[in-house]
């Protein structure tokens, strides 16, 4: 007999209405830190604290899964701190309100918000450590706080005397917290802006560094678990004799999300998994096929849904030329290198919990209700993320985990096999636009309307409601967005739930909705006869950050100049969290429809530069992450069954494929945007550009079939 | 019982034949730098050297590394191409999320010990059954160059 307990995801993630989905500004640094600093001599606020040796310890409530936060954030509080960069180091926060992202209001990481939320605290976080510490050194000195300096880790008096933070920390600590301590003039930068290294490089060249799949705890069992194959079903009758009958598998539990086998490693908790004769409801998704999605989607797009924008009037607009086209993009799994996993220890009156994730401020209430323990009693241990891109904002395995382990009594590592991993849902959601667009006899576009339809991961996410026009903001976000000065302007959405959950995944809508948008735009230059770079500058006049990421990329990429015979060239542009990216990709297309991606000349203007290397690395991730996508995504259901399951059925790109990258930083003074995400959007409708101007042949549907580039 | 030399120690385990390597080295040694990421060889992370040829550890049964040695990520510093590979790692800052960092050091490592001017296509081959999610492949490319010439020099 297995042990059965009743709930539904779904109650768990409605569970988690932490933030209200409005976005919450007026971040209040506190005057004290609530977490227990004591150890340290000088622990002005929860960010920061300074050891008697003067070693600097930058306290990071942000997820690191790749995008260099644990560099970036430490930057910026030692430039405001005048430190010795050599002697920062970075720590993990726990949960608290105190490192709650200002953008989100919850602890949490995600939509390449962290610089751009913690670009003023954090550097306040350490320009009042500062001041404090110019305090002390003045009343040590009997001088006046305007006649010193902080510089690398020293107070500085006008007569060249100094005092190390080493020396001044225990004294500093007993001065008040300044409320507005000032900060630098940007030109006074000396930690910002420059490409410095990451903190968390040699843990990783090590074997050291610890992800949640490297949790080990005494007497712990790993977990591994058989979900239901058709997304939405639940198991009707388990048969785990067999599964229990191997050596070293405890228990067997059965939860609403499939059927666990408790065991002493994975090997053989994975043996127990396979060992369970299942019969499956498959539910309402029984028999559902990808086709019939399409079918929904595109019948969606024909018939008059909410507004989400109507600038002018697109139905007297006139003009010359019309066109219309219907573009589609799959269901996608994000693939994350690590498995999704997460270790729990449901104890009496505390719960621990060891996990990469993403949102560890919601997690923690939640773990709280399915635990029946107080959400102060519920501390998250945050480690390394080998990937996040969204999936791991998703509860799904820390809820499981702290089941097992409540149900159990013993800590318990729930590990998703690959195959679990990508068929247990929360994929980007599948979606359709159909654009219609009108030219004037110049050849300039006077009318734009696009028709989304696609699900609400507004509705999905839990924790945000559709609003009051009834248009989900991130189905939208990059078509309602078209920054291109055209006067009929006219965009919908409407609804379309296939049945299957779905989640945030790196750059959300926009990474089909630039594929969309820009892929018509190109359709509109081509039917104007105007190059694709030149049409959309032309289109751009009102746009000047659009405008200068577009013509720094067509500069640096050499467009209109020769290319070596067979290699042609697409461009696109977008704007994405708060950062403008424009992308020129160089293709060719064999006669046997092999494509070839030789080259990507990318220019970001993502505001003031925190650190340009990750930045530039980051533009390059997103492009990859983008390719993959364009290339191979897809997740395709079969009479209900997810038809992926591990790297050779969901291929992304590998060393061989792998093009050349350039990016190039766009200067500017305006404050930073957002830098994870905002490289992907362009890269496939770039792509598809080079496709149709080496064959004429306009891609409408990633991924990109083979196929279609066959020369007939 | 079957004997290992793991990262130049000799250990004798009691353990089923065809359990994989890579769960031998994480759960019973408590080496996780060695990492799970697909259980079919598809993805390299797992990657380990056995006699210095790079090997899917969640593919290989215990059983054929017995009498073998074993070097894992944790020990790579005590060869020479490892040491190299491991500063070109750290000077062109390779790992964004570092979760496949493991395995791409360990194929790197024992391509520069069987070939010491990797050529691209020679890069290619040796490193294209390692996935990288966050796309650090270039940077891996130069990254093995460096070391290559390190190890000349």
């Amino acid at each position: 007999m297995s042990t059965a307990f009743k709930a539904s995801r779904r109650s768990f993630l409605k569970g988690s209405a932490t933030a209200g989905g409005g976005l919450v500004i007026g971040f209040v640094l506190p005057a004290n830190g609530r977490l227990a600093q004591a150890a340290a001599p000088f622990a002005p606020n929860a960010y920061l604290r300074i050891a008697a040796n003067g070693r600097v310890t930058v306290v990071c409530g942000l997820s690191e899964m790749g995008q260099g936060v644990l560099t970036a954030i430490p930057m910026l509080v030692a430039e405001e701190l005048d430190a010795d960069w050599a002697k920062v180091g970075v720590e993990q926060a726990p949960v608290d309100k105190a490192f709650n992202n200002p953008v989100f209001g919850m602890q949490a990481t995600g939509g390449s918000t962290s610089v751009r939320g913690h670009w003023e605290p954090m550097r306040k976080a350490g320009a009042a450590a500062r001041e404090m510490l110019v305090a002390a050194a003045a009343q040590t000195w009997k001088a006046s706080p305007g006649d010193c300096r902080a510089a690398k880790g020293f107070v500085i008096h006008k007569s060249g005397k100094k005092l190390s933070y080493a020396h001044l920390a225990a004294h500093a600590s007993k001065l008040p917290v300044p409320a507005n301590p000032k900060l630098k003039d940007p030109k006074d930068f000396t930690i910002l802006g420059q490409g410095l290294h990451r903190l968390d490089t040699p843990p990783k060249v090590n074997g050291k560094a610890k992800f949640g799949l490297d949790v080990r705890l005494p007497g712990m069992l790993i977990a591994v678990m058989a979900r239901p194959p058709v997304p939405g079903g639940k198991a009707l009758s388990v048969d785990d004799s067999k599964a229990k009958a191997i050596k070293g598998v405890h228990q067997v539990i059965q939860l609403p999300q499939g059927v666990a086998v408790l065991a002493d490693g994975y090997w053989t908790a994975k043996q127990g998994r396979d060992a369970l004769e299942i019969k499956w409801d498959d539910g309402p998704n029984a028999g559902l096929g990808s086709s019939d999605i399409s079918k929904m989607l595109a019948e969606a797009t024909t018939v008059p849904a909410k507004v989400g924008r109507n600038d002018g009037d697109v139905r007297t607009a006139g003009g010359t030329k019309a066109i219309e086209s219907h573009y589609e993009a799959p269901y996608l799994a994000h693939a994350c290198m690590e498995p999704m996993n997460c270790t729990a220890w449901v104890k009496q009156d505390e719960v621990e919990i060891w996990a990469g994730t993403q949102s560890q401020g919601p997690s923690q209430g939640i773990v709280s209700q399915v635990s029946g323990v107080a959400p102060g009693k519920v501390k998250i241990h945050t480690m390394y993320l080998g990937g996040g891109f969204g999936r791991r904002f998703a509860p799904d395995f820390t809820v499981d985990a702290t089941l097992l382990s409540k149900m159990s009594g013993k800590p318990v590592k729930l590990v998703y096999a690959r195959e679990d991993d990508m068929r247990a849902y929360f994929y980007r959601p599948v979606s359709a636009t159909r654009f219609t667009g009108a030219l004037d006899a110049s050849g300039r576009p006077v009318a734009f309307s696009a028709r989304v339809a696609s699900p609400s991961l507004m509705e999905a996410s839990g924790f945000m409601k559709l609003p009051p026009n009834g248009v989900d903001q991130f189905a939208v976000e990059g078509v309602q967005d078209l920054p291109y000065d055209i006067p009929n302007l006219r965009v919908e959405y409407a609804r379309v739930e296939p049945g299957v959950q779905v989640w945030f995944w790196r750059s959300v809508g926009h990474s089909q909705n630039i594929f969309f948008s820009e892929s018509f735009v190109d359709e509109l230059a081509h039917e104007a006869g105007k190059d694709p770079f030149e049409f959309r500058r032309d289109l751009l006049g009102k746009q000047p950050r659009y405008k200068g990421a577009l013509e720094l990329a067509a500069d640096k990429a050499g467009w209109g100049a020769p290319l070596p015979a067979g290699v042609f060239r697409g461009i696109a542009v977008a704007q994405s969290f708060g950062s403008y990216v424009a992308e020129v990709a160089e293709v060719s297309v064999g006669d046997d429809g092999a494509l070839k991606v030789h080259r990507v000349v990318a220019a970001v203007d993502c505001g003031r530069t925190v650190n340009p290397e990750i930045i530039r690395r980051q533009i390059e991730s997103a492009i990859v992450y983008g390719l993959s996508a364009a290339l191979y995504g897809k997740i395709t259901l079969n009479d209900g069954k997810v038809e992926q399951g591990n790297f050779d059925s969901y291929p992304v790109l590998r060393m061989n494929e792998m093009p050349k990258v350039e990016v190039y930083i766009v200067p500017s003074t305006e404050n930073p945007g957002g830098i994870g995400e905002p490289g992907l959007p362009p890269l496939a409708p770039a792509v598809t550009g080079a496709i149709f101007a080496a064959t004429g042949k306009r891609i409408r549907r990633l991924p990109i079939d083979r196929d279609l580039l066959k020369k007939a | 019982m079957i004997t290992l030399y793991v990262n130049g120690k000799d250990m004798r385990l009691d353990i089923a034949d065809d359990t994989p390597l890579l769960w031998v080295l994480r759960d019973e040694l408590g080496l996780t730098g060695t990492k799970f990421g697909c259980g079919m060889a598809l993805c390299g992370a797992c990657t380990v050297q056995l006699n210095g040829a790079a090997v899917r550890s969640c593919s290989t049964p215990v059983s054929a590394a017995a009498g073998k040695h074993v070097l894992t990520v944790e020990a790579v510093d005590k060869t020479r191409p490892g040491r190299a590979v491991q500063a070109a790692w750290i000077k062109h800052d390779v790992p964004q999320c570092g979760y496949c960092q493991s395995g791409q050091i360990m194929s790197a490592a024992a391509l520069l010990t069987q070939n010491k001017s990797p050529s691209d296509a020679d890069i290619d081959a040796a490193m294209s059954g390692n996935i990288c999610r966050c796309g650090t492949y270039n940077q891996i490319r130069a990254a093995i160059k460096d070391a290559a010439a390190a190890l000349k020099g």
